[in-house]
């Protein structure tokens, strides 16, 4: 029998739920307001919630002083581009992970996702020096690589864990039926697991969306993504926080829109394979 | 044409050796069935042939040409899963016509054998269907379906009819026999139930541990197990297997007789006290103790008049005796 639970009971779940979720939500929200007051306001202290003078003018400001335009076209590039790559490698590695796996393939994993584990800063130096060298620094291209290379670990994870769930048969009935390896992992493989490479690429647009040591250390006007662009309004003495906040809202809200639009699919992704 | 032929044939998974040296031969559209216990290779010896598998070493020849380095997609066999293994993601009509695709048969032909294999196995209203929306048996049709367009030289059976319950594995059975009458192509079957076994094969090939244990005819192994395994491996209920004393009384070290070749008889030379009697209409098992021997099984035909704690006199028929040497190996 399926478990009963209180009225009153489920009414005070719903009521922490909802404040958890609004205390996490809290800081963009706090940014999204603040972009709407005058400095002097985002400043004020006791700050007002929602009763100040509504102002566009940060946005009109951070618009004439930055080409947002050319910022977000860079985003865009930087993170579809580098997931679409990870993609294009990751997929027939974690095919020959999941359905061919030698007896080092668990290592090989593990080796993989430990190099997420070092400080990326423990490796500036060296691939600044090769960026220099290669003619990458400030390049678009530069980027897609180094966002990729970053990011492999966990697409290749993301679709191992998928592929994994894809039963070996089917895959020998592709086989058996005449396909060839390329034919295998294009009608057969590749349609059974989207849902699964879905989810990964919009988790990992996101991720490289959000990547700000990379962007902020190997770019400086050309191919700077919307990291960058919000980088350029923090000041240490803290003092435009209201454009900061504009120039934040604007390099967040796709991503954000994105996100609540595919969050089915993200949740569905995710949790794929769990129930049988 | 489906002759294949498996010469000195091993497989070993690291230091597991699954296939000891093996020879067989399978002719043209013989409806052959690997039978034996879980984990004595037989699905192992299936996947070998099909190619899924490589050999670790011997050759094998599909129609008098060597396949063992040609990989499964173009050895030309079919073969059915136990998972059936349908792409979940295609239509009926698109499962089936996979492997023409595959093979970039001409649309019209493809359409033509689609709905011919449609109509032989009652799948054409079905066609347009996921196979998430099927049920087991029409999912088994499907994979057969998938097989037969092609026209292999052979097909392959990998316990085709474990997932389904007992009554629809009846009714395929006979569909898959059916099958083998009308289309004459060789057929290769792997199960691990002996009534599969007997019921559709024209030859038997009973496994144990890798190893051939005999290869036969279903009533050549039912009349004449060439040892124990295979005595206690084909026939239902199980052969009663006695040794000691009353072995010795025949010249064996252990003798055998099949539940049917025990009659009762008021003059019977055994006498015991029946356990449990299973009534099954048309024949009734009794389980007899016998005193110093392991409970023996008696097939009654019809309805035997007894029931638990009767005393009841048992009689082996002397023709139908099988006897053992100390080996296990029949004695003839």
């Amino acid at each position: 029998m399926a478990r009963r639970v209180s009225g009153r009971r489920q009414l005070v779940v719903t009521l922490i739920a909802w404040a958890i979720g609004l205390a996490i939500f809290f800081p963009i929200l706090w940014t999204i307001l603040t972009s709407f007051k005058t400095e002097a306001e985002a400043i004020a202290s006791p700050p007002s919630f929602l009763a100040f003078e509504w102002t566009l003018e940060n946005y009109a400001e951070v618009n004439s002083r930055s080409n947002y335009p050319l910022h977000f076209m860079n985003s865009v590039i930087i993170s579809l581009g580098s997931t679409l790559l990870g993609l294009l490698i990751a997929i027939p590695a974690a095919w020959s992970m999941a359905f061919v796996p030698a007896k080092r393939t668990k290592d090989i994993l593990m080796w993989m996702l430990s190099t997420k584990m070092l400080p990326p800063v423990g490796v500036l130096i060296p691939i600044y020096l090769m960026f220099r060298d290669f003619g990458l620094l400030d390049t678009r291209i530069g980027l897609v690589v180094v966002l990729t290379l970053i990011n492999l670990p966990i697409i290749v994870w993301m679709l191992f864990t998928y592929f994994k769930e894809i039963p070996g048969e089917i895959l020998e009935a592709a086989r058996m039926d005449g396909a060839s390896l390329w034919d295998e992992v294009v009608y057969v493989l590749t349609p059974m697991a989207v849902p699964g490479i879905a989810s990964t690429l919009l988790l990992n647009v996101i991720l490289a969306w959000n990547e700000a040591f990379w962007t902020l250390n190997l770019t400086a006007a050309k191919a700077a993504p919307l990291t960058a662009f919000i980088a350029s309004y923090s000041s240490p003495e803290g003092l435009f926080y209201a454009k900061l906040s504009a120039a934040s809202t604007l390099a967040i809200a796709p991503i954000l829109i994105l996100g609540w639009f595919s969050q089915k699919q993200l949740v569905r992704g995710l949790t794929f394979g769990a129930v049988k | 044409m489906g002759k294949i032929s498996l010469r000195q044939v091993t497989k070993t998974f690291g230091d597991v050796e699954v296939i000891p040296a093996l020879d067989l031969d399978i002719e043209d559209g013989e409806f052959v069935v690997f039978v034996g216990p879980s984990g004595c290779g037989k699905s192992t010896l299936l996947r070998l042939i099909a190619g899924l598998e490589d050999v670790t070493g011997g050759h094998i020849e599909i129609d008098g040409r060597p396949a063992t380095d040609v990989p499964p997609a173009k050895r030309g066999l079919a073969m059915v899963f136990q998972s059936y293994a349908l792409y979940p993601h295609m239509s009926v009509r698109k499962n089936i016509s996979f492997p023409l695709k595959m093979a970039k048969m001409d649309p019209a032909e493809q359409e033509r054998r689609v709905n011919a294999a449609a109509r032989t196995l009652n799948l054409t209203d079905y066609l347009d269907r996921r196979p998430g929306q099927l049920s087991g048996g029409q999912r088994q049709r499907v994979a057969i379906g998938r097989a037969i367009v092609r026209e292999p030289s052979a097909f392959l059976f990998d316990e085709p009819l474990s997932n389904l319950d007992a009554a629809l594995r009846v009714n395929m059975r006979l569909e898959i026999s059916e099958l083998h009458q009308s289309l004459k192509t060789t057929m290769i079957y792997v199960t691990h139930d002996q009534v599969e076994a007997m019921t559709m094969a024209d030859k038997i090939v009973v496994l144990r541990a890798g190893r051939i244990e005999q290869v036969g005819s279903p009533l050549e192994l039912y009349r004449a197990p060439r040892n124990l395994f295979v005595a206690g491996f084909i026939g239902s209920p199980k052969m009663n297997v006695i040794s000691g004393e009353k072995a010795a009384e025949h010249g064996a070290h252990t003798i055998g007789i099949r539940p049917e070749h025990l009659l009762l008889a008021q003059d019977g030379a055994w006498s015991g006290r029946v356990g449990v009697a299973e009534h099954l209409g048309s024949d009734t098992f009794l389980h007899v103790h016998v005193e110093g021997l392991d409970p023996l099984t008696v097939r009654v035909q019809g309805e035997a008049g007894v029931s638990h704690g009767d005393a009841v006199r048992l009689s082996p028929m002397p023709e139908h005796l099988h006897r053992f040497d100390e080996n296990g190996l029949a004695v003839r």
